[in-house]
């Protein structure tokens, strides 16, 4: 994906029409890259609404006329074209003289465009370190409701986790790419092979081969895309049925018409039932059971927060959920519960600390933002590697207030009495403790054990390597140091350590 | 046995009310032992039935009694054998007593005795609908009390799915309460677990097949302030049984070779792009990243140095109210916060937490780091997972929240937006609020169908089965999805049926067909056919645009062609076309027919006009296009055409309207002066005469 930003000014009344001249290179310069691989946009900056304005009469119409066939050969190309309208401090800038026709805005939208557009100018500034995303459809997908009724759905991935990007391998003396060869041996012979058609699993001592398209014909278990197999009350879903971000639904009439009237209306009725659809996802990328959340459109004044539509979120199975709440019951005990009073003290300690207009999107996150900076700093041969804010620490002077403070001093008192501080110190007990015990014998002793050599007078003469490894590793022990590592490791470390 | 390892003792009822049944019973058992059979190689099973027509156990021999039970497999080292008893259950003729379940747990005492450190489990498949027998001595509460006991002082857990078929069989009532109660005391006083199933599906997904240790990821304080922290320990709650990872094949060993693995080792090698022949080492390479078009090269200290270095942490940020996190928020798999255990105050400090939140409808945000050395943080939202068992803590659950760079804001039109003809009427509102209420899974006082924990996953039931057939037979194909297991993938012929009016009502009201104006090859949406893997990698980039506009865009149709009616209309159209070059030569081309076919075959004035019309659309859209040469050409042809035809009047019309060559004023390419274009027709109408 590329954006190719273009800047051209406009010279009202001279005869060479620049307008067209600043599409015709725009475009000519976008046309160079592979149009079916990059997103093509060209961002137009400009504070005259009117660029033909000083000219009249057919000289006019002529130039607005092929200046608006060039931008639409520019968009039937694939290039989106973008207008970033500059204010002026005297006027108004009014799309609807000339760019309104450009962009192709219809005309109840460009009453609505200014505004947008002045947000679009700020997000930009923002979205400068954020990864940006086409609107694509994840796949299309037929929905079959009953009695070979059918529906079609498109999907979007509406929310997935950014990764800092792929790594590409370069030599490091030439800063080249490098490229990957991938090949198969066969580990008897030794023969170079193709990719294996077959594989194995050792089942009973023996290996049973699968071929490809057995396995292939083993995960086709459905016929169609979604299978509509009931509905269920919204309390049936638990906060752990979930395994990966969920994908969001919105129904399509391209191929089957009246797709979106049955689909508003499932939707409507979800919500005002609460229930949810129970469906499974025969796809062969990921064949599963889903659940359909119907959510509501949700709109405050900067837009649209949430789309109308709804959300498939992945059921796990039986053997994905663990039990882990029986794992630690043993019979015959009961376990601790909060009285009314904790509950009370713990109410209080909510309504203290609560985030008034907490939102999912408010953190940037703070591992990515670094990476960036590093990578920008590194790219542009900066000096410094500028600080990144990690916004996801708790808020410490709010925690500080005196009214937090008391509220949680009032729960601590209630659920911990006046032990609090003895507890904190002594580390817990049970087995975990017997573990932390055993460490902390070995540390001693460990730090009793290196006592007995002279470890600077070794290291002066260079005999740390006719130590045996378990002796290093009582020095390492007694320090505090982590003993993992080959023996010349260990060694290095050690070094490291005495400063030598 | 190992620490490790288990002990397992299947005790099957085989009595006549089960025999229904017992296919699931067999599958589910036979997918545990062949789960055991590649993860668990070790552990040791033994198969009891009870309900059989003999008798035969070791119990019987020393003490007496324990009638109609059979010892079908003593305790073993897993292996193939097992498998296949299961798969032949031998249907019984009398009634079980599951209380003969000593036996097993007689089997595991004496196998194991006291010195073993493995896993000792039992596990009761029974229906609990018949009479357990009176023992000779005290109650049959008595009676459970004594070999609870015995069990929980072996450490011997027990899990009994006891298996509900739908009510109103000849059932008494009062028996199937009574043993109810029986086993309810064994769950209180040992380390038991009773689930009840109504389903063949459920059945199968009952019995947990892959017995997983838990592991914690975090083991340390949740801080509520530097001040207050609460001793938890984090476990993943829901995590995906991945498809098996089946081991690359290699057949090049000679079939004679007995020794062969018949492994493939994969090679990763790094060539310079430029020259193929030459192999990068590994010390030699270096990551690099994107930036823009050119890739940064970090080196790995550079990277260590300056990246992102949170400390070990769990960090409450505040509480927010439920309804802000909405539940499509959540990203991964889910992880649980329970209180450190055997540490009352941090339970009692969980479960006040978590109460409160429930009762306030809030949750916590927190930032977590698991492990020191982690290179990022979490952000995720508790909610609280309140237990109603006795025994089990309350707890947490734990989701990870997106940040503010995983969330892409795509803009959707409203659906109050869309045209009157896509909004459902009344009556289609009441038809899909009577399917919605209808089709119902969960029906109270029903066991809720395709509960999460109780269902298997289809398609690795599928594959365990397949490996099994494969292991008798090489060749064997792949069998048929079960009947059970559709229940999963397919809507429940039951469900439909009961609900057939409301279905019927919802067709009639809505009715969908295929969009006519596509072509042919990209109509297959609505054709039914078995989900292939190829069919839809074509899916992913086959429309960019958004849908909704697309179906506008459909009644555009594109001209190809000049009609007769709106011939300029189409002319221009096919001029501004930019797919293909070639569609100007075409569109000049067809005009320039089309105008001589006005000319010559409709004599009069009304056609001279519309002639004209088209005349000019053409001229103007040879200047535009730059080919003066085209629309000058055809003139003259027109002209000696005109001669031709003896269309002199045609000529006159043409003169009077002013229209002329196009000269090089107009277009740069034109060889025709100004004064040339203007007296072509003036100068040529006194030979026409």
């Amino acid at each position: 994906m590329k954006d190719i930003g273009c800047q051209y000014g406009i010279l009202s009344g001279s005869r060479e029409n620049s307008l067209y001249n600043a599409l015709w290179v725009a475009q000519a310069l976008l046309r160079k890259g592979s149009s079916r691989t990059a997103r093509t946009t060209i961002l137009l900056f400009t504070n005259e609404d009117d660029p033909f304005g000083s000219i009249k009469g057919a000289a006019k119409a002529d130039m607005t006329r092929t200046t608006l066939q060039r931008a639409k050969d520019a968009q039937d190309l694939g290039i989106s074209i973008e207008l970033l309208p500059l204010g002026r401090p005297d006027q108004e800038f009014n799309v609807s003289l000339f760019y309104a026709q450009l962009i192709g805005l219809e005309d109840d939208d460009a009453a609505q465009f200014m505004p947008s557009a002045g947000q679009k100018l700020e997000d930009m500034k923002d979205q400068l370190r954020k990864q940006m995303f086409a609107k694509r459809i994840v796949r299309r997908i037929t929905l079959l409701i009953a009695n070979g009724l059918s529906i079609e759905l498109n999907t979007y991935a509406l929310i997935r986790p950014t990764t800092p990007g792929a790594i590409m391998w370069l030599d490091s003396v030439t800063n080249r790419p490098l490229k990957t060869e991938r090949s198969f041996i066969c580990a008897d012979t030794g023969a170079l092979m193709h990719e294996p058609t077959k594989l194995s699993q050792s089942y009973k001592n023996e290996n049973i081969i699968f071929s490809v398209e057995e396995l292939s014909e083993i995960k086709r278990v459905s016929t169609g895309h979604l299978r509509l197999l009931g509905f269920k009350p919204l309390s049936c879903l638990k906060d752990y049925h979930n395994l990966r971000p969920s994908t969001f639904v919105f129904p399509s009439d391209k191929e089957v018409v009246g797709s979106t009237r049955i689909f508003i209306a499932l939707h409507r009725s979800m919500l005002r039932l609460n229930r949810f659809a129970v469906a499974y996802c025969g796809s062969s990328f990921h064949p599963r059971l889903v659940a359909l959340v119907a959510q509501d459109e949700i709109i405050n004044a900067g837009g649209q927060v949430e789309p109308p539509g709804m959300y498939m979120i992945y059921l796990p199975y039986t053997d994905d959920v663990r039990l882990i709440e029986e794992f630690h019951s043993e019979s015959n005990v009961r376990v601790p519960r909060a009285t009314d009073d904790h509950i009370k003290k713990a109410a209080d300690l909510i309504k203290r600390t609560y985030l008034k207009d907490f939102s999912v999107c408010q953190f940037a996150n703070p591992a990515l933002q670094r990476h960036y900076a590093m990578l920008q700093a590194l790219a542009l041969e900066e000096e410094e590697i500028p600080d990144t804010i990690d916004e996801t620490l708790p808020d410490e002077e709010g925690m500080a207030r005196l009214g937090v403070v008391k509220a949680i001093e009032e729960f601590k008192l209630s659920v911990y009495g006046d032990k609090y501080d003895e507890e904190s110190n002594s580390v817990g007990n049970g087995k975990a403790n017997e573990a932390s015990k055993k460490r902390k014998a070995a540390a001693e002793n460990a730090a009793n054990e290196s006592a007995n050599y002279d470890w600077a007078d070794l290291a002066d003469n260079g005999q740390l390597k006719d130590l045996t490894v378990a002796e290093l590793k009582l020095y390492l022990t007694a320090h505090n140091l982590p003993v993992s590592g080959k023996k010349e490791a260990l060694i290095s470390r050690i070094l490291t350590h005495m400063g030598k | 046995m190992a620490r490790n390892r288990e002990g397992l003792v299947l005790l099957l009822d085989v009595g006549p009310s089960m025999h229904k049944v017992l296919p699931e019973v067999q599958k589910i058992c036979s997918m545990l032992i062949q789960k055991k059979l590649i993860y668990r190689k070790f552990d040791e099973v033994g198969i009891v039935i009870f309900g059989a027509e003999d008798t035969d156990n070791e119990l019987t021999i020393e003490v007496g009694g324990y009638e109609h039970v059979v010892v079908l497999r003593n305790i073993k080292v897993v292996d193939g054998d097992i498998v296949e008893a299961l798969q032949e259950l031998p249907r019984g003729t009398v009634a079980g007593d599951y209380l003969d379940a000593v036996v097993g747990m007689d089997m595991l005492i004496k196998k194991y005795q006291l010195t073993n450190k493995g896993k000792k489990r039992i596990c009761l498949i029974t229906d609990a609908q018949n009479p357990i027998k009176d023992p000779y001595k005290g109650t049959k509460d008595d009676q459970v009390s004594t070999i609870a006991v015995q069990m929980a002082a072996h450490g011997v857990r027990m899990e009994t799915i006891i298996v509900r078929g739908r009510l109103g069989e000849d059932i008494d009532q009062r028996i199937v309460d009574e043993n109810d109660h029986l086993l309810h005391l064994f769950s209180e006083k040992t380390s038991a677990k009773t689930v009840y199933v109504e389903s063949p599906t459920s059945l199968l997904g009952a019995l947990r097949t892959r017995d997983i240790s838990p592991v914690t990821i975090f083991r340390g304080d949740l801080e509520i302030s530097p001040k207050l922290k609460i001793k938890v320990w984090v476990y993943k709650k829901t995590s995906e049984e991945k498809f098996p990872t089946l081991k690359k094949y290699s057949d090049k060993a000679p079939p004679t070779d007995k020794y062969a693995t018949h492994e493939v080792k994969v090679d990763y090698e790094y060539k310079s792009v430029e020259d193929p022949s030459k192999v990068i080492p590994p010390n030699q390479r270096i990551k690099g990243y994107r930036y823009g078009p050119q890739v940064v090269p970090i080196s790995s200290v550079e990277w260590d140095a300056f990246k992102f270095k949170p400390e070990k942490s769990v960090k409450l940020l505040g509480f927010t109210n439920a309804s802000n996190i909405l539940r499509h928020y959540y990203m991964k798999d889910v992880n649980i916060f329970i209180a450190e255990p055997g540490n009352a105050r941090a339970a009692i400090a969980v479960s006040a937490l978590a109460r409160a939140m429930k009762e306030l409808n809030k949750v916590a945000i927190v930032r977590c780091v698991w492990r020191q050395g982690q290179g990022s943080v979490v952000l995720g939202v508790l909610t609280p997972n309140l237990s109603e068992k006795d025994k089990t803590p309350d707890s947490f659950c734990f989701n990870v929240l997106p940040f503010a760079e995983d969330v892409r804001e795509f803009q959707f039109p409203s659906f109050s937006n869309f045209p009157a003809s896509w909004q459902p009427s009344e009556q289609e509102q009441q038809a899909a609020d009577n399917l919605v209420m209808m089709l119902d899974l969960a029906p109270p006082g029903k066991e809720e169908a395709l509960l999460p924990e109780f269902t298997p996953n289809p398609i690795l039931e599928r594959f365990y089965h397949h490996l099994e057939l494969k292991s008798k037979q090489p060749d064997a194909a792949v069998p048929p999805l079960d009947r059970t297991l559709k229940k999963i993938t397919e809507p429940d012929p039951q469900l439909f049926s009961e609900s057939k009016s409301v279905i019927e009502a919802l067709c009639k009201s809505f009715e969908v067909k295929e969009n006519p104006k596509l072509k042919k090859s990209t109509r297959r949406l609505l054709q039914e056919k078995p989900s292939g893997s190829d069919d839809e990698g074509g899916y992913g980039d086959t429309s960019n645009a958004l849908a909704i506009k697309s179906d506008e865009s459909q009644l555009l149709a594109k001209a190809d062609k000049i009609g007769d009616l709106t011939p300029v209309q189409d002319f221009e159209a096919m001029m501004s076309r930019r797919d293909n070059p070639d569609w100007v030569a075409k569109a000049i081309k067809d005009m320039e027919n089309k105008i001589c076919n006005m000319v010559e075959n409709c004599k009069g004035g009304d056609n001279y006009c519309k002639a004209l019309e088209c005349l000019v659309a053409l001229r103007k859209g040879c200047i535009l296009e730059q080919e003066p040469k085209q629309f000058n050409d055809f003139l003259h042809h027109l002209f000696r055409l005109c001669q031709e035809k003896k269309l002199g009047n045609f000529w006159e019309f043409l003169a009077s309207k002013e229209l002329t060559l196009i000269s090089t004023s107009e277009a740069i390419d034109s060889e025709v002066t100004e004064d040339e274009a203007k007296n072509f027709l003036v100068k040529k109408l006194p030979k026409l005469e």
